[in-house]
């Protein structure tokens, strides 16, 4: 399939793809992993008058935890990264749920989490993931950087605040006050489908009991959906089993899904409310083990 | 000494495809990789709309555009009486739409340029005025009083019926139900597919002024028909035409009918004098070529009380879309619908068939299966458990009682066809052996007392493949027989041409291993060649399994006329008569002086060199075969499943195949077929299919909603075989290419059905989503999944 004609620049710096950025007026799109956006030019939904390839920019292709906890994931740290990161499982139990469902392994081998976000797919997983995590975006504009919660980041289907000459250059998981559990469950049809339904769970423990809680859901509405109050209803509890049927019921009620070829929005209401109560008895589980 | 068969690559080898090399070297030669000096480039623009009516279209910001060479619109074609065209079926197909669009990815108008970039910018700057009409996307709103006629360009058709169409025997089925102490019914919608091959369509036509020659580089499964097609329809004399099919990325049925971009790309290069090339895009495939399927069946058994089937009642409603261009043999409406029930000893049945038009795309093509075989085995199958059930029988107790025995045979079928052997209990029982059935039942109760739904679902068809013979088969008058030919070289090497056409199945492969049988000519010294209608016999190409019985037994035939003619030259050498030669693979020998012999190598350089008097020189010959039966393959598929009652998630267990296709050439082939056909009945059980929306939108126009399964999720498969080698084809070969697509199905849907036996459903049509699967279970009723499909904001 044949794009439009577009213009390809391959800056080596942020600054510099910034000023490109800034230069086009609005027309340019950053190339990140190219999983989304190559696929968007080949059938004409999108034709930016401009590449603006960041690939060649050296340094953004880390994932790491920061003394204190807080966990960094550059704008090049590939869904593949993730995924084989021995690392990871410890420090980001949902991360790491979530990277071996994401897409199919060749995507996740081009495919990065901060262009996932950027592209605010309701159907996207790393939105949602995030989202449970209180996670946010870091931008870097003309002006300097400035943090973006990813809850606010996405302002509707496809659509962020992102400035037209902003680059986000990380995506920051802020450091946990308890022990991290979590999970992440995908209703799809296939290997590299997008979600039907998607649950991320992200709790912090303390003791044996929930002292922080998130919840997002991927592709059952308009946009990555933060079942906040579902999430509200975990914390304090241990995750008994009424408990985690209360918060799995808020969920399915916080999900916005529609009918279509994938199933009616009775059905997808209700797998949410089962990927919530499993991901419960899952951390649960695991709990119970290491005590 | 005589040779090893084997070591030599014949019959029973499982020799490495001689095709792959090249393949995975990427020195394949597809469509695309051609390119000719001079080429332009042409791009199809398509109808958004599944109807409307087209008020007018301009074109000139297209011409515009630097780069653009050409336009073409339907008023342009009719300009030159080749707007429409004949199909496969005796109708007609719009090639660019003049006064309406019937569906959406219609071709509406196509632009030639320098490069497809250029002519694709051409195609987005050609602004179509529709006024849209109401769409219509299944067979109930086609037939509804009030419906929009789609097809007002045919006169006499007043309505959107296509055809009604009966076969078999009503009077003696109503007396078989009359007299039965059950009766079971089920109704289904096997859902719209598509073939899919990797590879979409293409053509590069290069028409040469100077000497009036027209050279067609297409991606066909029937070449020397294309070239038929194209002296009719552009009114070329045959020898100026050439069609040459390149290596082809699959077909699977989907490359056999003409599609408008072939025809429009002649057409502009005869126009421009210099090579068109057409390259359609995935979507183009998948949203206007030709479908599979898309077909609601009901019907009914009679029984009686001990489990005999007393007789079969049947009838399809077939979603033909826009045009009728179904390719299947012109006699039958329906295509071999009619085989279903086959392998059961049923005395009496009766069909009937409507077909119709709707907003859709045309062509219901053979989608790896012998001409609707695999609607009529689902069917078949769907409707032998269903039975089972009413009767409350075991379901392989059921299907063996039922089963023609090994000692009926020939069997004359329900509706007429001739059956002529196989082993139907011993492949029914091996099948049962190796799931361990009766281990397995226990388990399924044993994990129900746990509230896990576990199920089995069996499948046993035979189907019938390999069309012809010439009697009753043919496409638009064209008789289905085949031909080979085959010229062995002064050296011993050979050249083997066939009518047919690869595009996967490893002719290349296997032809020469059947050279190799008939003439212990080493396989890897006989090149195969075919898709050049220039220098292949005529044939009618490759689909319907149809190549091992029909032209593989014409490589058979030609094998043996040029052994009669080497037994002659050997007699010569030997200075014996020819009734005191004997052969043995890959020589001639003195009766009585097994010592004396000449191999076939040097009779060949004797047809050169030293002839006997009299006799015309050279080693060549060629055969045509028109086979006096189709073969009857036999399989039984045995699935098992898990399903998650919380989600309606299912999950293959284990899969069994136990497949009888007679003789087999390439072993390592036919497990290949197999396999392959296994993986598509699972992605048809499981998720892939082609729906519309109320709007008569395509939904599955790309590889997002048109899912193929992957290495990931398709399951394992344990093969078995049985070999009842077919009577009257020259080495005992059946069809097999498609046993598995055909058969398949019904055994992953049939497991299913059992795991949730307890909630009291009869059948959930394909693609047996979880959302299908979890309603089911929880509603206890049937699920539809007919278009259109329901939407909500
Ligand atoms: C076959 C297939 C299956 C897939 N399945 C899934 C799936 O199951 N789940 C899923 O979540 N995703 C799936 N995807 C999408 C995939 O995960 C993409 O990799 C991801 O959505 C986008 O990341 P990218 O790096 O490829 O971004 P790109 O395609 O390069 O860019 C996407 C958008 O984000 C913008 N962008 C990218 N990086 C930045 C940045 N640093 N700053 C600002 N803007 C930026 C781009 O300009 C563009 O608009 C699939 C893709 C394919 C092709």
């Amino acid at each position: 399939m044949y794009p439009s004609r577009f213009r390809y620049e391959a800056p080596s710096t942020v600054a510099e793809a910034i000023g490109l950025l800034a230069a086009a007026d609005g027309e340019a799109k950053i190339l990140a992993g190219g999983q989304s956006l190559i696929p968007m030019m080949k059938l004409r939904f999108a034709a930016p008058a401009m590449i603006v390839d960041i690939n060649g920019i050296g340094g953004l292709n880390y994932h790491r935890a920061d003394g204190d906890g807080t966990y960094r994931i550059g704008a090049l740290c590939r869904h593949a990264d993730l995924e084989k990161s021995a690392s990871l499982g410890d420090h980001q139990p949902t991360i790491a749920a979530a990277a071996p469902v994401v897409a199919d392994p060749l995507v996740r081998t081009r495919g990065t989490l901060v262009g996932s976000v950027c592209h605010a797919d309701p159907q996207g997983d790393w939105a949602s993931v995030m989202v449970s995590l209180e996670g946010a975006i870091v931008a870097q504009g003309p002006n300097g950087q400035r943090s973006i919660p990813v809850d606010d980041l996405i302002d509707g289907p496809f659509q962020t605040v992102l400035a037209a000459d902003e680059i986000a250059v990380e995506a920051v998981v802020p450091a946990a006050r308890g022990t991290r559990a979590g999970g992440y469950l995908k209703l799809e049809r296939r290997v590299g489908d997008f979600a039907t339904v998607g649950v991320a769970v992200s709790v912090e423990m303390s003791g044996d009991s929930v002292a922080k809680a998130g919840i997002g859901l991927t592709g059952v509405g308009p946009a990555t959906i933060n079942a906040s109050g579902a999430a509200a209803a975990l914390v304090g509890t241990s995750l008994e089993a009424d408990a985690v049927d209360a918060a799995a019921q808020l969920a399915a009620e916080a999900a916005q899904p529609r009918s279509d070829h994938r199933g009616s929005a009775d059905y997808k209401r209700h797998v949410v409310a089962t990927f919530v109560r499993r991901i419960g008895a899952q951390i649960q589980r695991s709990e119970q083990k290491a005590a | 000494m005589a040779l090893d068969e084997i070591k030599i690559g014949g019959l029973g080898a499982s020799r490495r495809r001689v095709e792959d090399n090249r393949f995975i070297r990427g020195k394949g030669n597809y469509i695309d990789d051609i390119a000719l000096p001079g080429m332009l480039h042409m791009e199809i623009l398509r109808s958004p709309l599944a109807h409307a009516r087209i008020r007018s279209i301009d074109v000139s910001a297209a011409w515009a555009i630097p780069g653009v060479r050409m336009v073409l619109t339907g008023e342009m074609l009719a300009a030159r009486n080749l707007a429409w065209m004949p199909t496969l079926s005796y109708d007609t197909q719009a090639v660019l739409a003049t006064d309406k669009v019937r569906f959406q990815g219609q071709e509406v108008a196509c632009v030639v340029a320098d490069d497809p970039y250029i002519a694709k910018d051409g195609c987005e700057a050609i602004v179509v005025d529709y006024e849209p009409l109401p769409p219509i996307v299944n067979p109930s709103q086609a037939k509804a009083p009030d419906a929009p006629l789609i097809r007002d360009d045919k006169t006499g058709q007043d309505s959107n019926v296509v055809f009604d169409w009966e076969v078999g025997d009503r009077e003696g089925t109503d007396r078989a139900f009359a007299g039965a102490d059950v009766v079971s019914a089920i109704e289904m919608h096997y859902p719209r597919s598509h073939p899919s091959p990797i590879e979409a369509c293409g053509s590069i036509a290069d028409f040469n002024r100077a000497t009036s020659k027209l050279t067609v580089y297409m991606t066909t499964q029937a070449p020397h028909i294309i070239r038929a097609a194209v002296a009719l329809v552009a009114e070329l004399p045959e020898h100026m035409i050439r069609i040459v099919s390149p290596d082809l990325g699959g077909g699977f049925g989907n490359k056999v009918p003409v599609y408008p971009g072939y025809v429009v790309s002649i057409l502009a290069s005869i126009l421009l004098e210099c090579p068109v090339k057409w390259i359609e895009d995935k979507s183009g495939n998948l949203i206007s070529t030709g479908f599979g399927r898309d077909i609601y069946l009901k019907g009914e058994m009679a029984l009686r009380s001990d489990g005999r089937m007393l007789g079969v009642r049947m009838h399809t409603d077939s979603d033909h879309g826009a045009f009728f261009s179904d390719a299947q043999p012109s006699k039958f409406k329906i295509g071999l619908m009619h085989s279903a029930f086959s392998c059961y000893d049923i005395p009496t049945a009766h069909l009937t068939a409507q077909g119709v038009y709707t907003n859709k795309a045309p062509g219901g093509v053979a989608y790896r299966c012998s001409f609707r075989v695999t609607e009529a085995m689902y069917f078949q199958e769907r409707m032998v458990q269903a039975a089972a059930a009413d009767l409350g029988m075991d379901q392989a107790e059921f299907r063996r009682i039922n089963l023609v025995r090994d000692d009926d045979f020939p069997h004359r079928t329900p509706w007429g066809f001739l059956t002529d052997s196989g082993q139907y209990q011993k492949c029914l029982d091996l099948g049962l052996e190796a799931i361990g059935y009766e281990d397995f039942l226990a388990q399924k109760e044993e994990a129900r007392q746990r509230g896990r739904l576990l199920g089995i679902g069996i499948s046993t068809m035979t189907e019938p493949l390999g069309a012809g013979n010439s009697r009753e088969y043919d496409i638009l008058g064209i008789k289905m027989f085949d031909s080979a030919e085959l010229k062995v070289h002064m050296t011993g090497k050979a050249l083997l041409r066939t009518g047919a056409k690869t595009q996967g199945q490893g002719h290349e492969t296997t032809w020469a291993q059947i050279v190799a049988h008939e003439l212990g000519i080493p396989a890897e010294d006989v090149l195969v060649e075919e898709g050049d209608t220039d220098t292949a016999p005529f044939g009618m190409g490759t689909y319907a399994s149809r190549s091992t019985p029909v032209a593989g037994a014409a490589v058979a035939m030609v094998s043996r006329k040029i052994r009669a003619k080497a037994r002659k030259i050997a007699a010569h050498l030997l200075e014996v008569s020819e009734e005191d030669i004997e052969w043995e693979l890959g020589r001639f020998s003195v009766r009585g002086a097994p010592d004396r012999g000449v191999t076939i190598q040097e009779c060949a350089i004797a047809a050169y060199s030293n002839m006997p008097d009299g006799m015309e020189p050279g080693l060549e010959n060629n055969a045509y075969y028109d086979p006096p039966n189709l073969t009857w393959p036999f399989a039984c598929y045995i699935a098992t499943v898990e399903v998650d009652p919380e989600t309606g998630v299912w999950d293959v267990l284990r899969v069994v195949a136990v497949d009888d296709c007679g003789v087999r050439i390439n072993p390592m082939i036919v497990e290949g077929q197999i396999m392959g056909g296994l993986t598509e009945a699972y992605a048809m059980a499981n998720m892939q299919f082609i729906t519309f929306d109320e709007d008569g939108n395509c939904i599955g126009s790309n590889y997002m909603d048109y899912l193929l399964p992957t290495a990931w999720e398709t399951p394992g498969f344990e093969l078995h075989e049985v070999v009842t080698p077919c009577p009257h084809h020259p080495i005992g070969a059946k069809g097999i290419g498609e046993c598995a697509t055909v058969g398949g199905p019904a055994a992953f849907v049939n497991a299913v059905i059992d795991a949730i036996g307890d909630a009291g459903v009869r059948n959930i049509d394909m693609p047996l989503l979880p959302d299908r699967v979890y309603e089911a279970i929880t509603q206890g009723h049937d699920i539809s999944g007919a278009p259109p499909v329901k939407t909500e904001p």
